[in-house]
C-alpha cells in the first residue's frame, strides 16, 4: 500500500535521512527476516548444526569408527562407563582367564586392585588379559612375595563417557551422530546447489526464449520427470558403483527439475514486465537481460525453494541410505543412523531416538527458516 | 446538510498509523468527517493523503500492520476496535464498499450470481433462490444487460465496465446506507467513467444512501459530490460545498489541485520539418486458435492498418480506448512486436531488420511506460537503470563516465543525483517515471514512444510530467509519439492527432481541429465525455 511508505507521501526530491544509499529489497527482507523469531531460533539451531557437523568429529571423545567391545548397545548415560558395579566382576573375570585366585577387590576411584594367589608362580604378562580389556589399562602387579605366587594385581580404570549410548558393534553413537550430520548437510546443501545451478540457468533459458525452444526443453524435463528415481540411482550404482559424489549428483539431478519449473514459470511472468520490454527497447541482448534482469528478479522465490530442498535432499539421501544404496559402513549419515536405528527399535530405544531427534530439529529449522524467509521476501507484505 | 439532521457516520479524531520497518508512519492525523443521510460526499486528496487509509480503518480492512484509534460512529454504533463479527452486521450490509480495481476485486473462480448472492445469503439470511431472484434485480439496477443470462458468466468474461457494474450490485445488494467508492472509475475507459457515475448518481437518487466518493480527479468531483473533504498528507486541509471549494478556495493546496489540469497545447510544426519515422499500412495481428479441432486459427488484427508520419519535433497523440491498439502500435513502430507493413526511420527501411540489426538504431528510438512501478526492474539501483542502455551503446564507457552520465541524466529530469544509489522501490510513482524518462533520455534518442506516461500518476504530478517531457522536446530536439488514453494531457501535449479503435484509425487531423471540431461520432462522444464539466444530471439516465 502505496499511503503507508513514507517517500511516496510527496511528489518532488523527497531525500530522506540518507540520500546517497538505498536499501535493496535483499536488505529489506533481512530486516523482516530478523524480526521473524522462529526464524532467527532455526538460524541459530542450523548454525549450531554446521558447527558440529563440520568441528564436532574432530573434537568428539571417541573416533566414529572405533568399535568398544565391552560396550555393546549400552544405553545413553551421563555418567561414565563403566559402571562402579561392573567393574568388579569384569576384573574377576579377566582374572580368571588368567587362572589366578582372585581375593577381595577393592575399587578406589579410578583404580582397582584385588590381592591375587597362585599355586605356581605368577607369570606377569597375565597384566594382558586386563589390559586387552576396553576397561583397564596400565595394570601392574606389585607387592609379590619371594616366591612369586601372591601380589596384589592393580590396574586404572579406563573411563568411557557414552552420552548417547553405543550401537550394536559397540561405537558411540555421538561420534556417529555428528560424521551423519556431516555427511547429510553436506548432500543437502551440494545437492541443492546443484539443483540450483542447473534449475535456474535451465528454467530462466527455457522461459525467457521461449517459443519452440522451450517446448523443447520443457519435453526433455517430462522426460527426465518419468524416470524413476530410484530405478536412476541404481542405475548410477550400477555404472559408477558406490561413491558418495554420486549421491549428491543423482539427488542434484532429479531435484534440479522441480527448480527449473519453478523459475520459468517466474520469467514467464518477468518477461512480460516492463522493466524487461524496457531493456529489450534500449537493445539489450538476449544474455544481459537474463543475466541483469531475470535471473536476480527470480531469485527471492528460488531462495526459499532451496531452503526446502535442503530437508528434501537429507531425506532422500536418507532413503537411498536406508534402503542401502548410500554411504558405506563404516562411513554413516542419519539416514544409516535411523535404519539401524529401527531395526534395533525394541532392544535399544536410544539407537533411534537420538538420530532421528537430530534429523528432525534440523529439518524443522530448516523449513522454518525458509517460511521465514519467503514471508520476508514477499512483496505483498510490503 | 441541514444543521440538525444526525449525520449518519461521525468520524472524530481517527488517527491512522503504520508500523514499518523504520518506525511508525502516520498515514491519517486525527481527521473529523461526517457523512449526512443521502447525500454525496467526495474525499480528495492525492497519493499519500491518506484517504484511501481513512475508509478502510472505518470499515475495518487495514493492512496487518496499521492501527486505527479515535472514533467512527455508524449512527450510535462505534466501530473503531469493534470486533470482527460484530462489524461484519455493519459492514457489507449498512456500509458497504466498491474499490477501484474492477478486474481484482471479483474472485475469478466464482460465477458472479454466485458472488452477488455471498453478501445475501449471509446477511440477510435469504434462500438460494430468493437470492438469485434478487440478483437478477439488482444486475436489471446497475444497468448490466440481459441479467437472466449474465448472472451466471465468469468474471473474465465481463468487460471492465460490466464488472464494475457487478462490483455495485454487490455493494447494493442489502440496501445500505453508505457506498464507499474508492476511485471506482480510475481504471475505466473516459466514456465508461460517464457511464458508471451516471449510474451512481442515479442509484443514489432512487435509493437514497449515503455516498463516499474517494478520488483525485477533480472533474470528477465538481460533477458529482455535494460537500467536499480535502486531504493532504493525512490532514483535512479544507471542507466545505463542492461550489464554494471550487469558486473560492481557502487552501493553497486546494487551489493547487484545480489548477492542476494540464495546460497548454503545441503548434503544428512546418511541412519542410524532416520526416523521421513513417509507418505505412501497418498491421499486427495475433493468432487465435479456435474452439474445435478443425476450425484452424484465425487472425485477430491488433493494429489494422494504420499509417503515420512523424516529423522532427513533432508530437503525434494517439487517443482511443483500452483496447483499440494503440499501445500495439507504438511498439510496432519500434520494432518490438512484429507486424507487418512498412516502417522508415529516416530513409531506412526498417522493417525487415532483425534484432541484432535493429540494436544500434535502439539509441535512437526509445519508449517510456505507463507503469512507473512495473518498469523498473526492483533489484537495480536508479543508477544502474538509467546507465543500462549505455553498457550496449556506448560499451568503451568506465565505471565513473557512466556515473557521470547518470548524475548528468538524473539532473535533467529534476531529480537529486545524490539519488542514483537509491532503489527504485523507495521513490513515489512520478519520480518513477521521471527515472524511466532519465533512462531513455540518456541515450539522447531522435524518437521516443511515450505509451501512457502519465496514466498512473496524480493530476498535479501528471503536469509536472508533461512540462518536464515539453522541456526536453525543447532541448533535445525530440519527437513524441504519444499515447493515451486521457484526452485533457494528449491536448497539452500534442500538435497532431490519431484518433482510434479496433484497430484503425476514425480520425486524424491537427490537434486543435480535432478537439473543438470532431467529425465523426466516436471521437464526438470521447471529447464531450472527457471534456464535460456539466454536473451529472440524473435524469439523463435511463
Amino acid at each position: 500500500m502505496s499511503q503507508s511508505d513514507p517517500t511516496i507521501a510527496e511528489e518532488g526530491p523527497a531525500v530522506t535521512a540518507d540520500a546517497t544509499t538505498g536499501r535493496s529489497l535483499w536488505q529489506d527482507a533481512w530486516i523482516r527476516l530478523r524480526r521473524n523469531r522462529a526464524a532467527v531460533a532455526s538460524a541459530v539451531v542450523l548454525l549450531v548444526f554446521v558447527v558440529a557437523g563440520v568441528f564436532g568429529p574432530m573434537v568428539a571423545p571417541h573416533p566414529y569408527d572405533a568399535i568398544y567391545t565391552q560396550y555393546v548397545r549400552v544405553p545413553a548415560s551421563l555418567e561414565a562407563y563403566p559402571r562402579a558395579d561392573t567393574i568388579e566382576p569384569a576384573f574377576e573375570r579377566a582374572l580368571k582367564r588368567a587362572r589366578v585366585d582372585v581375593g577381595k577387590v577393592t575399587v578406589d576411584g579410578s583404580s582397582v586392585s584385588a590381592p591375587i594367589s597362585k599355586d605356581e608362580k605368577i607369570d606377569p604378562r597375565i597384566v594382558r588379559y586386563l589390559d586387552r580389556s576396553d576397561i583397564f589399562h596400565d595394570a601392574t602387579i606389585t607387592d609379590l612375595n619371594d616366591a612369586v605366587t601372591q601380589g596384589v594385581m592393580t590396574a586404572a580404570v579406563t573411563r568411557e563417557l557414552f552420552p548417547f549410548g553405543t550401537d550394536a558393534n559397540g561405537r558411540d553413537l555421538l561420534s556417529r551422530i555428528l560424521i551423519g550430520v556431516r555427511v547429510s548437510l553436506a548432500i543437502g546443501v551440494l545437492a541443492s546447489f546443484m539443483s540450483l545451478v542447473l534449475g535456474v540457468g535451465y528454467g530462466a533459458v527455457s522461459g525467457y526464449l521461449g517459443g519452440r525452444v522451450d517446448d523443447v526443453m520443457m519435453r526433455i524435463i517430462d522426460i527426465l520427470y518419468s524416470l524413476p528415481f530410484i530405478f536412476f540411482v541404481i542405475l548410477l550404482v550400477v555404472f559408477f558403483g558406490r561413491n558418495f559424489v554420486l549421491i549428491f549428483i543423482a539427488i542434484g539431478c532429479t531435484e534440479w527439475l522441480d527448480m527449473a519449473r519453478i523459475v520459468r514459470g517466474q520469467t514467464l511472468t518477468l518477461k512480460r514486465q516492463e522493466f524487461v520490454q524496457a531493456a529489450e527497447a534500449l537493445g539489450v541482448g538476449d544474455m544481459g537481460v537474463l543475466k541483469r534482469h531475470i535471473i536476480p528478479n527470480t531469485l527471492g522465490p528460488v531462495m526459499v525453494f532451496v531452503t526446502l530442498l535442503v530437508p528434501k535432499a537429507i531425506l532422500l539421501e536418507s532413503l537411498l541410505s536406508f534402503l542401502g544404496l548410500g554411504v558405506q559402513e563404516p562411513m554413516t549419515s542419519l539416514g544409516v543412523l535411523i535404519s539401524e536405528g529401527a531395526a534395533n527399535m525394541r532392544s535399544a530405544t536410544w539407537l533411534l531416538l537420538f538420530p532421528a531427534a537430530a534429523l528432525t530439529i534440523m529439518l524443522f529449522a530448516l523449513n522454518f527458516l525458509g517460511d521465514g524467509l519467503r514471508d520476508a521476501l514477499d512483496p505483498k507484505d510490503r | 446538510m441541514s444543521e440538525n439532521a444526525k449525520p449518519i457516520l461521525a468520524v472524530r479524531g481517527l488517527d491512522v498509523r503504520f508500523e514499518t520497518n523504520d518506525g511508525p508512519v502516520q498515514a491519517v492525523n486525527g481527521i473529523d468527517l461526517d457523512i449526512m443521510p443521502g447525500e454525496t460526499v467526495a474525499v480528495v486528496g492525492e497519493s499519500g493523503s491518506g484517504k484511501s487509509q481513512t475508509m478502510m480503518a472505518i470499515m475495518g480492512l487495514l493492512a496487518s500492520n496499521g492501527r486505527a484509534t479515535g472514533s467512527a460512529k455508524y449512527r450510535d454504533q462505534e466501530l473503531i476496535g469493534l470486533g470482527e463479527k460484530r462489524l461484519n452486521r455493519v459492514r457489507g450490509a449498512k456500509m458497504t464498499m466498491i474499490f477501484q480495481e474492477p478486474m481484482t476485486s471479483l474472485d475469478p473462480l466464482y460465477r458472479i450470481g454466485r458472488q452477488i448472492a455471498e453478501p445475501l445469503v449471509h446477511h440477510a439470511g435469504m434462500g438460494r433462490s430468493a437470492a438469485r431472484k434478487r440478483c437478477i434485480e439488482l444486475l436489471r439496477l446497475v444497468g448490466l444487460p440481459e441479467p437472466e443470462r449474465r448472472i451466471d458468466s465468469f468474471p473474465h468474461e465481463l468487460s471492465g465496465g460490466q464488472r464494475q457494474r457487478v462490483m455495485i450490485a454487490m455493494a447494493l445488494a442489502n440496501d445500505p446506507d453508505i457506498l464507499i467508492a474508492d476511485e471506482p472509475t480510475t481504471a475505466l475507459d473516459v466514456t465508461i467513467q460517464a457511464q458508471i457515475l451516471e449510474l451512481l448518481a442515479d442509484l443514489q437518487k432512487r435509493l437514497g444512501m449515503a455516498i463516499v466518493f474517494i478520488t483525485h480527479d477533480l472533474g470528477v468531483v465538481r460533477r458529482f459530490a455535494e460537500r467536499v473533504y480535502v486531504m493532504k498528507l493525512g490532514d483535512v486541509v479544507e471542507e466545505g460545498r463542492t461550489a464554494a471549494i471550487f469558486d473560492d478556495p481557502t487552501h493553497d493546496y486546494t487551489r493547487m489541485l484545480i489548477k492542476a489540469e494540464p495546460s497548454g497545447s503545441k503548434p503544428p510544426v512546418e511541412e519542410s520539418s524532416p520526416v523521421l519515422l513513417e509507418g505505412k499500412d501497418v498491421v499486427v495481428g495475433f493468432r487465435q486458435e479456435n474452439a474445435g479441432w478443425f476450425s484452424g486459427s484465425s487472425e485477430f488484427r491488433a493494429v489494422d492498418g494504420i499509417s503515420l508520419r512523424l516529423r522532427r519535433k513533432q508530437t503525434i497523440g494517439v487517443v482511443g480506448e483500452s483496447g483499440s491498439g494503440k499501445s500495439t502500435l507504438g511498439r510496432a513502430l519500434l520494432r518490438l512486436v512484429h507486424g507487418r507493413g512498412t516502417v522508415r526511420y529516416g530513409d531506412r527501411d526498417i522493417s525487415s531488420l532483425d534484432k541484432r540489426g535493429m540494436r544500434p538504431l535502439r539509441k535512437e528510438l526509445q519508449i517510456v511506460f505507463q507503469d512507473p512501478f512495473g518498469s523498473l526492474s526492483p533489484r537495480m539501483t536508479v543508477g544502474q537503470v538509467i546507465t543500462e542502455g549505455l553498457l550496449v551503446h556506448e560499451p568503451d564507457l568506465s565505471r565513473r563516465e557512466r556515473d557521470k552520465r547518470a548524475i548528468d541524466g538524473l539532473k535533467d529530469v529534476g531529480l537529486d543525483p545524490a539519488m542514483r544509489n537509491r532503489y527504485p522501490h523507495e521513490f513515489s510513482g512520478g519520480q518513477r517515471q521521471r527515472i524511466a524518462i532519465a533512462r531513455a533520455v540518456i541515450l539522447k534518442p531522435k524518437v521516443m514512444v511515450l505509451d501512457e506516461p502519465t496514466s498512473a500518476l496524480d493530476r498535479s504530478v501528471q503536469k509536472q510530467i508533461v512540462e518536464l517531457l515539453r522541456r526536453l522536446q525543447e532541448e533535445h530536439d525530440l519527437s513524441y509519439v504519444f499515447i493515451s488514453h486521457d484526452l485533457a494531457v494528449v491536448r497539452a501535449m500534442s500538435d497532431y492527432i490519431l484518433v482510434m479503435k479496433d484497430g484503425k484509425v476514425v480520425e486524424e487531423g491537427v490537434a486543435e481541429r480535432i478537439f473543438d471540431h470532431p467529425e465523426k461520432e466516436y471521437t464526438q462522444a470521447l471529447v464531450q465525455a472527457a471534456m464535460d464539466t456539466d454536473p451529472i444530471t440524473v435524469s439523463a439516465a435511463r
